[in-house]
């Protein structure tokens, strides 16, 4: 091996030396675990349906339902070993948006339930609101121009 | 049994397969760009925003269902079609009301559900 | 006390480590060291509310754990080096608030044991000081809670990862005894290579420990195979491989007689801790357990331990900074 000089040297040995990912496995995983957590919305939907629940109200019954299971799974100290296994296959589903709140709002309960939960519980998915909602209201701002 | 008789069984694939490498394209950017979660959300938040926006996510809904609506870019769909059937009935305030107002039930839970297990959850280490 | 070479010192009257001692979590109880560590504690709260008062309580107990190893307590100690890894070093303050020793508190992130010990010894060869007491801790659950992410999200960790030992480690420093002795220091500069990533500290650390070590070699005229072990506070097995082939470029083989704190304490494949552990503790606990008894016992007689630290916080890696790295060597001779 050369001696190494300069800081790009460096950053290009290190990745070297630094092992990857299992990417295969990881998307495995995460392939049948989140296309099982879309299966679970799938079959709430449909039983909604079936019961005379239109499409919009079912859906908003699935994310409630969804988010309501991932919030006990994270309360019980489970969700972590399903994230740690299925990756994004639990971060993607909406199932990872509600544990990205739940989180933090159990972590930080220690300082307090204002500040601690109230103010902390936002810390990951505080940003999936603000550029979802900036988003949607620029894409509203563009309907009300080509008038929609 | 009613229930499961009217299941359309070839949705539930599509529904799986579709919602399965949505998650995969997530995973491959963890792996491969070191992206933080916070940031794989944002993300899939506004690129589902802008292909609902476009038109495009609502073929997706279509074909897998459930699928392409629990994963994030729904959510991010959800909110730009909330924005535009709103502006068609009440015109620019349809554009801040619209998206939160469809998505109102998945925000509220999630908020009320992670106060209550802020309340009776102990934090915990991981044990792996 | 004088200075050879660029930076380091040789105490003319070296100060003599009389006592260590070592608390540690529960993972670490699993690990490869177990039976060498003072007190293994088998949940992670130890009976109190939060993580940060958990913390507090095992350095708290480590450092009278030492006093009372030692039987040097009270006011025959003159002063106490401590630090960790919590902002402005709170669990080091609160847990040594009811000491009544004069303290200094440190920071050079996972290298505040040995960086204490350094100033320890200038103070103790100097004249100024009979006793004094060095202490550090980390524990894993208030790190990733400050650095990373709550304990509840459902990330997954990739595998240049370190996992922060839970623990702390305290060594009592004295004008005499019968060693082992600190016969030399060398404190390092910081070096900042450009790595950026968070998730990869080894790296990070691992040119900061190169040119203390070779720094080391050169202004003492020692030979790595002068050391019977020559020991990195947390590099991890990355950072280790790192150190290993940069230093063999420099035209110096460490292969031998080096390993990484960081490397022995968890067993990677069956503890699932990836690169290895890091945090104040790791070196802390691992030289207090382990090491200290190893020389005790004259089964090692010479050894360089040079703690690692990376000089960051969770802010500068938002800001997009690169991690600056540090690593401060002692000499600790029988």
């Amino acid at each position: 091996m050369k001696p190494i000089e300069t800081n790009q040297e460096y950053s290009d040995y290190v990745n070297k030396k630094s092992p990857d990912s299992p990417i295969l496995k990881n998307c495995l995983n995460a392939f049948w675990v989140g296309g099982l957590i879309c299966t679970i919305g799938q079959f709430i939907m449909n039983f909604c349906q079936y019961k005379g629940m239109e499409q919009t109200q079912a859906s908003t019954v699935v994310s409630i339902v969804l988010v309501a299971c991932a919030a006990i799974l994270t309360g019980l100290n489970i969700f972590n070993k399903i994230g740690k296994f299925a990756g994004a296959g639990s971060l993607i589903p909406i199932t990872g948006f509600a544990n990205s709140i739940v989180s933090p709002a159990i972590e930080y309960k220690s300082e307090g339930y204002v500040m601690g939960v109230g103010g902390k519980m936002f810390t990951v998915a505080g940003p999936v609101l603000v550029y979802g909602i900036s988003t949607s209201v620029i894409i509203g701002m563009i309907a009300v121009l080509f008038g929609a | 049994m009613g229930f499961l008789q009217s299941i359309d069984w070839m949705q539930i694939l599509r529904c799986f397969v579709v919602g399965g490498i949505i998650c995969v394209i997530g995973q491959i950017l963890i792996d491969k760009t070191k992206l933080t979660p916070a940031r794989i959300l944002v993300i899939y938040v506004t690129a589902g925003a802008i292909l609902g926006g476009l038109g495009i996510y609502k073929y997706l809904i279509d074909f897998a269902g459930a699928g392409a609506t629990v994963p994030l870019t729904g959510f991010g769909a959800n909110l730009a079609k909330g924005a535009i059937e709103e502006v068609k009935t009440s015109g620019l305030l349809g554009a801040f009301v619209g998206g939160v107002k469809v998505s109102a039930g998945g925000i509220a839970a999630a908020v009320f559900f992670g106060y209550i297990a802020s309340l009776l959850a102990k934090p915990k280490i991981k044990k792996q | 006390m004088k200075k050879v070479g660029t930076q380091t010192v040789m105490f003319d009257h070296p100060p003599t480590i009389v006592d260590t001692a070592s608390i540690v979590g529960p993972k670490e109880s699993q690990g490869p060291l177990a039976k060498y560590f003072d007190q293994c504690l088998e949940d992670e709260f130890w009976g109190e509310k939060t993580w940060e008062k958990a913390e507090s309580k095992i350095i708290k107990e480590t450092v009278n754990m030492v006093m009372s190893k030692s039987v040097i307590t009270g006011e025959a100690i003159d002063f106490c080096f401590a630090g960790d890894l919590l902002n402005q070093c709170i669990s080091s303050s609160f847990g040594l608030r009811e000491t009544n020793i004069p303290f200094f508190g440190v920071f050079g992130a996972c290298s505040t044991f040995v960086e204490g010990m350094c100033l320890a010894s200038c103070l103790i060869d100097g004249g100024a000081a009979t006793n004094i007491l060095c202490a550090t801790s980390s524990h894993f659950c208030s790190a990733e809670k400050q650095f990373r992410f709550p304990l509840e999200l459902g990330n997954q960790r990739p595998p240049t990862s370190q996992w922060t030992v839970t623990g702390a480690g305290a060594a009592m420093l004295a004008s005499s005894g019968t060693g082992p002795y600190i016969t030399c220091m060398t404190p390092g500069k910081i070096v900042d290579m450009g790595i950026k990533d968070s998730n990869n500290m080894g790296a990070a650390m691992a040119p900061a420990a190169l040119q203390t070590l070779i720094t080391h070699f050169k202004d003492t005229g020692r030979k790595p195979s002068y050391y019977d072990a020559i020991i990195t506070g947390d590099l991890g097995h990355i950072g280790k491989e790192i150190l290993i082939e940069m230093a063999e470029t420099k035209g110096y083989n460490i292969k031998n007689n080096y390993n990484d704190c960081g490397v022995l304490i968890f067993d990677k494949e069956s503890q699932d801790t990836h690169s290895g552990g890091s945090g104040c503790a790791c070196v802390g606990t691992t030289f207090s357990g382990y090491f200290f008894r190893q020389l005790k016992e004259r089964k090692l007689n010479k050894i360089l331990l040079m703690a690692t630290g990376a000089l960051t916080n969770a802010t500068s890696s938002q800001q997009g900074e690169s991690i600056p790295g540090i690593a401060h060597a002692i000499a600790i001779e029988n």
